[in-house]
């Protein structure tokens, strides 16, 4: 299991350096993609399965195959070396550098995360059955499997109903407003 | 043993690989990716906390119900981002930051 963190970890890490280093966008959009396998599998290893496919399905598949489209769309070629600022790009480096110093000293005071990781399954302490749960996501629940997709739907839709809905009408008002973008011209 | 440490670090070590995308590249297609990846780093640390801090012995499903908010939202923002992008190349026939600068002073 160990292993495994540190594989997906170094899998993800360096595909995203691939997304920032290589000139050619094609080829930061397919790091991309990669990188976003690496970070499904890290959830799934946390035990969250519904949101490891959700990164896989809306992540990679979706999202990444939009980007890919407006790369080939807009014709995008590998950009040519030309002289930059130097100043601009030795700033943001120190920026990253500094970020990355005060993270390390924070994570390393930060006592209350130095906690390991149990199965889920060894501390499962529930009594009766959980409310607005399915009998077979209960039955699942007394032979310690975890049915993640019912616990997430029943978080959803019970205690952020209100808020799914806010987000459904999100939705709705943005892909009104890429067609409004798209057009042309404004009849 | 992996601790939650573990997880906040990769998240942060993803998180400044964003960054630092945000404030290098030049071209707008791939600043816009290390945007989504820095929202993804943020992801991983709410799940992260979310499996750690156990209710029942259960993972804490408000982070995950957060996460999944996060990622519909982030869906959206790709396509309004991506068609302001190619109304922006079609006006200006470039994608590149610098030559962009007609808001500037």
């Amino acid at each position: 299991m160990e292993v495994l963190f540190y594989i997906f970890s170094a899998i993800m890490i360096f595909l995203g350096l691939g997304v920032i280093v290589s000139r050619n966008p094609v080829t930061s959009a397919m790091c991309l993609v990669g990188s976003f396998l690496g970070l499904a599998a890290l959830f799934i290893q946390l035990d969250a399965f519904f949101i490891g496919i959700i990164q896989i399905l809306v992540y990679a598949g979706a999202v990444m195959v939009l980007f890919l489209f407006i790369i080939m769309l807009l014709d995008l070629k590998a950009e040519e070396k030309k002289s930059m600022n130097y100043m601009a790009f030795a700033g943001g480096l120190i920026l990253a550098l500094v970020f990355m110093v005060q993270l390390s000293a924070v994570l390393s005071n930060f006592k209350a995360g130095d906690v390991g990781f149990t199965p889920q399954q060894a501390e499962l302490t529930l009594e009766k059955d959980l409310p607005g749960l399915p009998e077979t996501a209960n039955a699942k629940l007394k032979e310690d499997k975890l049915p993640d997709v019912h616990l997430v739907g029943r978080t959803l839709f019970t205690q952020y109903n209100y808020p799914l809905q806010v987000v459904g009408v999100l939705l709705l008002v943005s892909t009104v407003g890429v067609v409004i973008l798209s057009k042309r011209k404004l009849t | 043993m992996v601790t939650l440490n573990h997880y906040l670090f990769v998240s942060g070590v993803l998180f400044t690989l964003g960054l630092t995308g945000v404030m290098l590249r030049r071209s707008l297609i791939v600043i816009f990716m290390s945007l989504e990846m820095m929202l993804s780093a943020a992801n991983l640390s709410l799940v992260a906390f979310s499996r750690f801090n156990l209710v029942d012995g259960l993972p804490n499903y408000n982070g995950q119900a957060f996460v999944f908010f996060i990622i519909t939202v982030a869906a959206a923002e790709v396509a309004v981002g991506l068609a302001i992008i190619v109304a922006l190349f079609r006006a200006r026939q470039t994608t590149n930051v610098d030559d962009i600068t007609s808001m500037k002073y």
